[in-house]
């Protein structure tokens, strides 16, 4: 029985305190603590410096609890939704997956003039992210780039550095290992573009079986040359070991590579595929809950924060009033508006994800890229 | 020389040792041939190198075998220093050393000192081999190791050996990575914890372990085998599978705890993840308590009861501290279990409650970064000091067993 005793009071003093916790959590009808669920790495690094640190310091008693699980918040968000027990406050996650949640009611609608700040001059949030909404659960933050990143001392002497996309295909005059997405998106239509289908045609052929065919037979000729990757670190891993000569990877994690690392690597812009992140909070939060996390994204995502964002990361600001914000890199101090994937120069020959043709086409096609790969 | 084969005669240089020897420095000279792509040439060269070592050795006979050994590698390691400095220098000792060591080996008919000496030269060579393999599995197991740590001490922010890290230069290596390791919230907080969750698992894992190993050993227990198969069952019922249904099991239990005893979430969160951990450390305590209990003398409970000690007594007293290395060793492994422990945690726990592992699992995936090196290079060293205290309580309890009498 003193065994039983002995264990049992500490048990009962943690009890305690946490109900005393808890009980804090009533004021202000805003709970105390947010758990934001995002990517990790350099690109969560921003949002902490941009927003999160600044919003604690206005905050006294708010904490946030990182998480990193944006690469499965999909799944994870339907689990939990499952089993009633949603532990996240707000997730971080690409467009396509926000359609997705908002399809499956796992995510809030929302009303974008009502949560988000309006711009400095008055426009309002629906005018100034515009066209970037593009569902109703999805609150834009960024556009980012799918590019393609090469080691500069790799290239053929007497050849000039790449330049092209096709240059990926081009086995020939570059010789050397390739890294790509181990997926279809973004790979299928370069390789149809190197396969002298017109940019404006790319999605219309794609949509046939022939079309298909063809985006697999191209990328069969570089297909013994090839490491597929399924991590935005893999390819700057890939490409610092010098084991692949060009390889695609997000334009965030090549910029650092190449300005902040100092590695000899170089980087296309050319065809590079744009895509939108962004926040989603998930469906049914208590009403406490709700109120911390409306009060957080309307600081989140207004004008001056997304600009202080790009202080930190190479990514394009969502809000149209935020581009003449964005000023030099808080720790190089070079200015970060040629490292955009949005400057003039960088975006003459661009896609935009096409949401509509990979939301109709992504399971068919995925299917005969996995098959293509096991042959 | 040995014990089995008192008198033995050194073998013919050029009949034997000359051909090992060249052949043995043929390996070392196509692997270092390779590393600059001329891998013939550096068979070549091996053979030749070799071939000169053991003549060279048998002359010198009178000198005894360390300094034949030590001198050739010292010789190696000027002729890497001319050609690769620093990095020169370690390869060339390193391939002195064991060229020496072998040309000394196979010279003097030491080789044939462990065997008997109506052995054939068939045998001999089995014997011999057998013994190189049993040394490849060693090496096979522990040299992935290496690497990590090697690399955790980069001075760049990737998996790469740099040039200056291969040369030893000073600037290619940096302790930066335990810097970010240890003062960084990042890492500090998963760490912190791991040190709540495993600890408190294990003593759950432990008491609940030791309990339940002593009741299944007393033979009046209906059903003995059934409810021991049942306890070990997290140990080979794949993690994913159990984590799932753990997912599932706890869930509405968190969320009753929190909506009936007003805890708060992270509370909770924690209590999930360390029962859930400690169910999967309770095998290990089983296990080995079981174990432990074969060789416990079942007379000196009822010589205990026997001379008016109550069975809590009995048990503090004298049973625990004859069975506490089965209990420690059994600890160790459930601390191990949870502190290792991925799958289940990701499942059960929220971010509030990520642990080393988690963290590790995570930043591999999404920034490779040698801080993940770091972390695993401390966690490496943190376990071998573990099952080495294992290891030293493991002979400390066989050598009181061969003292107790009976």
């Amino acid at each position: 029985m003193k065994l039983v005793t002995k264990l049992m009071t500490p048990l009962a003093a943690a009890t305690a305190i946490a109900a005393l916790s808890g009980a804090a959590v009533a004021d202000d009808h805003m709970s105390s603590d947010m758990t934001i669920v995002s990517w990790g790495g350099a690109y969560q690094d921003s949002q902490i410096k941009a927003y999160a640190d600044p919003y604690l310091e206005m905050n006294d008693g708010v904490s946030i609890t990182w998480d990193e699980s944006s690469a499965e918040a999909v799944a994870k968000m339907r689990a939990m939704n499952e089993a009633g027990n949603v532990t996240w406050d707000l997730v971080d996650v690409t467009a396509a997956s926000a359609m997705r949640l908002c399809d499956e009611g796992l995510a809030m609608e929302v009303d974008h003039d009502e949560i988000l700040a309006a711009a400095p001059d008055g426009t309002s949030a629906s005018d100034d992210f515009g066209d970037l909404i593009v569902s109703d659960c999805f609150i834009p933050q960024i556009v980012y780039s799918t590019t393609v990143g090469y080691r500069t001392d790799l290239v053929p002497e007497g050849t000039p550095e790449p330049s092209n996309i096709c240059d990926l295909f081009d086995l020939a005059t570059y010789p050397g290992k390739r890294s790509l997405e181990k997926r279809p998106i973004n790979t299928m239509e370069w390789a149809l573009l190197c396969d002298g289908v017109a940019k404006e045609d790319v999605y219309d052929v794609l949509a046939t079986e022939e079309g298909q065919e063809q985006a697999l037979a191209k990328l069969d000729t570089i297909r013994d040359e090839v490491i597929w990757w399924s991590a935005g670190a893999d390819t700057p891993q890939l490409l610092a070991d010098g084991e692949v000569f060009m390889g695609s990877t997000y334009n965030g994690r090549l910029f650092s590579a190449i300005v902040e690392q100092d590695q000899p690597i170089g980087m296309l812009w050319d065809a590079q595929v744009f895509d939108l992140d962004g926040w989603v909070i998930p469906a049914d939060l208590p009403e406490e809950r709700l109120a911390r996390v409306k009060d957080f994204v309307k600081f989140a995502t207004d004008t001056q924060r997304l600009a202080d964002q790009a202080k930190y990361i190479s990514y394009g600001p969502a809000r149209e009033s935020s581009a003449p914000l964005v000023g030099k890199h808080a720790e190089l101090g070079i200015e970060m508006a040629p490292h955009m994937p949005t400057d003039p120069n960088n975006a003459q020959n661009t896609f935009l994800y096409n949401y509509e043709f990979w939301a109709d086409y992504r399971d068919d096609i995925d299917a005969k890229f996995q098959a293509w790969l096991a042959q | 020389m040995s014990v089995l084969n008192p008198s033995i005669k050194r073998p013919n240089l050029f009949k034997f040792t000359v051909p090992m020897v060249a052949a043995f420095g043929a390996i070392f000279g196509f692997i270092t041939g390779n590393i600059y792509h001329q891998p013939l040439i550096g068979l070549f060269a091996g053979v030749i190198v070799g071939a000169l070592l053991a003549m060279g050795l048998d002359r010198l006979a009178a000198l005894p075998r360390w300094q034949k050994i030590w001198g050739t590698s010292a010789a190696f390691a000027v002729v890497g220093a001319i050609f690769g400095g620093v990095g020169g220098i370690v390869g060339g000792a390193v391939v002195g050393l064991s060229m020496g060591w072998f040309t000394t080996w196979i010279g003097s008919g030491r080789y044939r000192a462990g065997v008997p000496s109506y052995y054939t030269p068939g045998q001999v060579l089995w014997h011999n081999s057998f013994l190189f393999i049993c040394a490849f599995v060693f090496f096979f197991l522990i040299a992935p190791l290496l690497p990590v740590a090697w690399l955790s001490f980069n001075a760049e922010d990737f998996f790469t050996f740099t040039p200056e890290m291969l040369s030893f230069k000073a600037e290619g290596y940096s302790l930066k990575h335990y810097y970010d390791f240890l003062g960084s919230d990042e890492w500090m907080v998963p760490l912190k914890n791991s040190l709540i969750i495993a600890p408190i698992a294990t003593l759950i894992s432990v008491s609940l372990g030791t309990l339940a190993a002593i009741g299944l050993s007393q033979s009046h227990v209906p059903g003995r085998q059934a409810i021991m198969a049942v306890l070990i069952s997290p140990m080979i019922v794949p993690l994913i599978i159990s984590a799932t249904g753990m997912f599932f099991f706890y869930a509405p239990l968190g969320n009753w705890l929190q909506a009936n005893l007003g805890l708060n979430q992270a509370f909770v969160g924690y209590v999930k993840v360390i029962l859930a951990h400690a169910v999967l450390g309770i095998p290990f305590v089983i296990i080995t308590v079981t174990a432990t209990l074969v060789g416990f003398d079942r007379s000196l409970t009822r010589a205990a009861a026997n001379m008016g000690a109550d069975p809590v007594t009995t048990f503090f007293r004298i049973q625990m501290p004859l069975i506490l290395p089965g209990v420690i060793s059994g600890g160790l492994f459930a601390f191990i279990t949870s502190f290792d422990e991925v799958v289940v945690v990701l499942f059960v726990g929220s971010a509030r409650q990520q642990t080393l592992p988690w963290q590790m699992f995570t930043g591999l995936r999404e920034q490779i970064s040698p801080t993940i090196l770091a972390a695993a290079t401390i966690l490496v060293t943190v376990s071998i000091l573990l099952l080495t205290t294992v290891e030293l309580l493991r002979r400390r309890s066989e050598r009181l067993r061969g003292m107790s009498p009976g």
